[in-house]
């Protein structure tokens, strides 16, 4: 550790800590992440409820519930919010794991791109199906 | 710490004399933490690193996911082929370690939510919550997989 310069010293105590966590930022990482996970707790319930319940569906009883304003909400939300969360979960996962600076840094790109193209395709199938009907 | 060392490191590092202090002085072989391939993981480690595989599992699921959707936003014919694929063997095989590691992730999520209050973080309690993490994942899907069978 530096030894304290004149400089540190005169720094508030915030300003010494902002930018020391192993990720270079503060809490909102963490503060995201617990919001996504309280937010999926229910919506992930209602998806397994709804596979059990639509197991074997025809494609025409699929896109009719899909077409269903609230089911389509729902599914919007959930795919955002469990996207956004994987994204966060796989960051720090790959922060702990990647020791290679060149190789953490494409891989930190790889998944923001990957889980972004995957929300895409995801609410825009969605949309499709229920702006369809 | 609940950590069992299965090989002693110690013998590596008598006689030395550790430079505790932050002053850079001339270099001291430090002694080396004995690391994960000599420890006997606890159970709590053990359901932290499943907790952390569960949630990459789920993250590469989500392919899965936008396939089945972007099929059956293609029309009919794409839709019935990722259908009859899920409900084939593998794909109930799948279906039936997705819903595995979601309740997994799931249960032991609401405990990390509760740690993060500050609860139940003692060895003796987060020993116990092992259980509970694990047989709440068991209940649920074995009762989801019952419920599945039993509307069929």
């Amino acid at each position: 550790m530096p030894k304290n310069t004149e400089q540190d010293r005169l720094k508030s105590p915030l300003a010494k800590a902002r930018g020391h966590g192993s990720a270079h930022h503060g809490a909102d990482h963490w503060l995201h992440q617990k919001i996504t996970a309280i937010a999926n707790v229910p919506l992930v319930i209602w998806l397994v409820y709804s596979i059990v319940d639509l197991k074997g569906a025809s494609y025409g009883e699929f896109t009719a519930w899909l077409a269903a304003p609230l089911n389509a909400v729902l599914m919007i939300l959930l795919l955002i919010s469990t996207l956004y969360h994987a994204r966060l979960g796989t960051q720090v996962v790959i922060e702990d794991y990647i020791a290679s600076p060149c190789l953490r840094t494409a891989k930190l790109i790889g998944i923001r791109l990957f889980f972004f193209a995957i929300g895409v395709a995801c609410i825009f199938s969605v949309l499709k199906i229920a702006l369809g009907q | 710490m609940m950590i069992t060392v299965r090989k002693s490191h110690h013998s590596q590092t008598k006689g030395l004399r550790y430079n505790m202090s932050n002053t850079p002085t001339k270099r001291v072989p430090r002694p080396l933490s004995p690391h994960l391939q000599v420890y006997k993981l606890p159970l709590t480690a053990l359901c932290s690193i499943t907790h952390r595989i569960c949630g990459v599992g789920l993250s590469l699921g989500t392919i899965l996911v936008a396939a089945f959707l972007l099929a059956a936003a293609s029309g009919e014919g794409p839709y019935n082929t990722v259908m009859g694929i899920a409900s084939s063997p593998l794909g109930q095989l799948i279906l039936f370690f997705w819903s595995v590691a979601l309740y997994y992730h799931l249960c032991s999520g609401i405990r990390h939510m509760i740690w993060d209050t500050g609860r139940c973080l003692d060895k003796n309690t987060a020993m116990r919550t092992n259980y509970y993490v694990i047989a709440g994942a068991a209940a649920l899907t074995v009762s989801t997989w019952a419920c599945a069978i039993m509307t069929l």
